[in-house]
């Protein structure tokens, strides 16, 4: 059924268009002395002013490897991370440690572990699934290169953004 | 004494249009961005230069340095005169513009025309053959209906321009802009008439017709500068762009800075016809007669506060602009010939009452 909608009666004055011009002028003008005062403030002069201070608890940035409180790496080499990557932005050559090693009994390590931050989603799924709370979305945002092979992670910038995780992390964080 | 007279000349034209008036372009490119900016609650450009003072440098040079990209087909003659026919009849209205009273026994109009207004008029019509040119050798749809629409508007609300001023040369009884302006110091503003002999029943009176009359002719300037809320000739949400679709680099740069420098240009008359053109309120500082003598520092602050008004009303404009939404065409049609042309005609018939009767 159709539903009718009187239009409003306007009244004579309100047809000359001009109160409605002086409202309308009101609002801008409010707006606009408000935001000259400095009394609103939306925008944030990036280059000058960074994110760092605003990000919130649970911001997925760049993903990274972290070693745990002896200096041991945490990954183990199980693939896991690359296998549920969506993108298949990691690429993980495992390797053995060799016996005489004091990290011996781990039995496996990787050795390379490349992230294209080009394909990088920054989904977190790699967090979620690593069985050794190895990887880690960090807080980095601004990745930038020249180049394809400069978009490209390896262990070893990998570690230098992960650095040091001490004890065992709750994981299960609902933030996280 | 000729050669004289053609310096003084040169002179003003390229302090009052080169290095005044373009700026004056530029720079209200540059407040309208900052001033829309202000009323969204956002920043606006301000990383070129101190608060991006310079933004308009760097968009000049952007422009120039563009691609410069004339369509298959276009009719290439007219399509490169378009450009030109919008930017020349605004810079060239300004030739009749008081900017101030006189400096150095020089007086500072650079055509001292009997004829002023009318002088405006005739040549901020030529605008509407630019526009024209262009949305019909774009042979493109939306030039071409921007260009009707902006032909069909500026028609229309060139009438009651036209008429809307009428009042104020019979109250005046004069047409040029240099003796009106001389009055207005002497009697009170046309608007604001508080001092001289202004400050009578009949100069009270008169202020009715006159406030009418400045409705009508800001209205009408806005729709003649194709500004917000009647820019329908290139409302981009119909006609992309309407009649400079086509257009890039230089010659759309030209479109552009012909509508600001229209705007001024509007401005500089409607402060010299109702707000009192260089003369300070109350009769302060004002000449004895138009041809008395003025003290240097006299004429410098009277420079000065025609363009400290001009600049008042260039923030009016660009604020209107960001505050009012856009007319639909009938509307437009409507309001120029049912409403303003009708007001305008009763308004010369009520002034002429006023100066009859009182």
């Amino acid at each position: 059924m159709a539903i009718i909608v009187d239009r409003p009666k306007l009244k004579w004055w309100e047809h000359l268009y001009l109160p409605a011009l002086a409202q309308g002028m009101r609002v801008t003008l409010g707006h606009m002395i408000r935001s000259l005062r400095g009394k609103t403030k939306v925008t944030m002069q990036y280059p000058e002013e960074k994110w760092d201070d605003n990000l919130p608890e649970h911001y997925r940035g760049a993903p990274a490897l972290v070693t745990d409180e002896h200096g041991r790496e945490r990954c183990v080499g199980c693939q896991l991370c690359e296998f549920i990557c969506p993108p298949r932005a990691i690429t993980i050559l495992p390797e053995e440690i060799p016996s005489d090693d004091k990290w011996a009994k781990v039995e496996k390590r990787p050795k390379k572990f490349d992230i294209d931050m080009i394909r990088c989603i920054y989904c977190g799924l790699c967090e979620e699934v690593c069985p050794e709370q190895a990887i880690y979305l960090r807080k980095d945002y601004a990745i930038v290169g020249t180049s394809r092979a400069e978009m490209v992670h390896d262990k070893e910038k990998l570690y230098e953004i992960g650095g040091v995780r001490e004890g065992l992390v709750n994981k299960w964080n609902p933030l996280k | 004494m000729e050669w004289q007279i053609i310096i003084a000349a040169v002179v003003k034209i390229v302090v009052f249009v080169f290095l005044t008036l373009l700026p004056l372009v530029a720079m209200s490119v540059w407040a309208e961005r900052r001033v829309s900016a202000a009323i969204q609650d956002r920043v606006g450009p301000n990383r070129v230069g101190p608060f991006g003072l310079l933004q308009a440098v760097a968009d000049g040079i952007k422009f120039l340095l563009k691609e410069d990209f004339t369509p298959k087909h276009v009719r290439k003659v007219y399509f490169w005169i378009a450009p030109a026919l919008v930017m020349v009849p605004a810079l060239l209205t300004c030739a009749v513009l008081p900017f101030g009273s006189q400096l150095f026994g020089e007086k500072m109009v650079i055509a001292d025309l009997d004829v002023g207004p009318l002088f405006v008029f005739a040549i901020a019509s030529l605008t509407v053959y630019g526009i024209v040119l262009a949305g019909w050798a774009s042979n493109s749809k939306y030039s071409f209906l921007g260009g009707v629409r902006s032909t069909s508007q500026m028609i229309s609300y060139e009438i009651s321009l036209g008429l809307s001023i009428v009042p104020l040369l019979m109250i005046y009884g004069d047409l040029n802009l240099g003796r009106i302006v001389q009055y207005q110091a002497e009697n009170g503003w046309a608007l604001l008439p508080l001092w001289g002999e202004g400050l009578s029943v009949k100069g009270l009176l008169l202020a009715i017709p006159v406030f009418i009359s400045f409705v009508v002719f800001t209205t009408s300037m806005f729709a003649e500068t194709n500004r917000l809320p009647f820019d329908l000739p290139e409302c981009e949400t119909e006609l992309v762009a309407g009649y400079h679709t086509e257009y890039s680099s230089m010659k759309f740069a030209l479109f552009f800075l012909g509508e600001y420098a229209a705007m001024i240009i509007g401005s500089g008359l409607a402060v010299t016809l109702f707000l009192g053109g260089w003369s300070l309120p109350f009769g302060w500082l004002a000449p004895e007669s138009i041809n008395a003598e003025v003290p240097w520092w006299h004429g410098l602050i009277h420079i000065g506060v025609f363009f400290v008004k001009v600049i008042g009303f260039i923030l009016f404009f660009i604020i209107v602009r960001w505050t009012l939404p856009r007319f639909r065409y009938d509307q437009l049609m409507r309001l120029g010939w049912v409403f303003f042309f009708e007001i305008a005609l009763f308004n010369v018939i009520l002034t002429a009452l006023i100066l009859w009767l009182v």
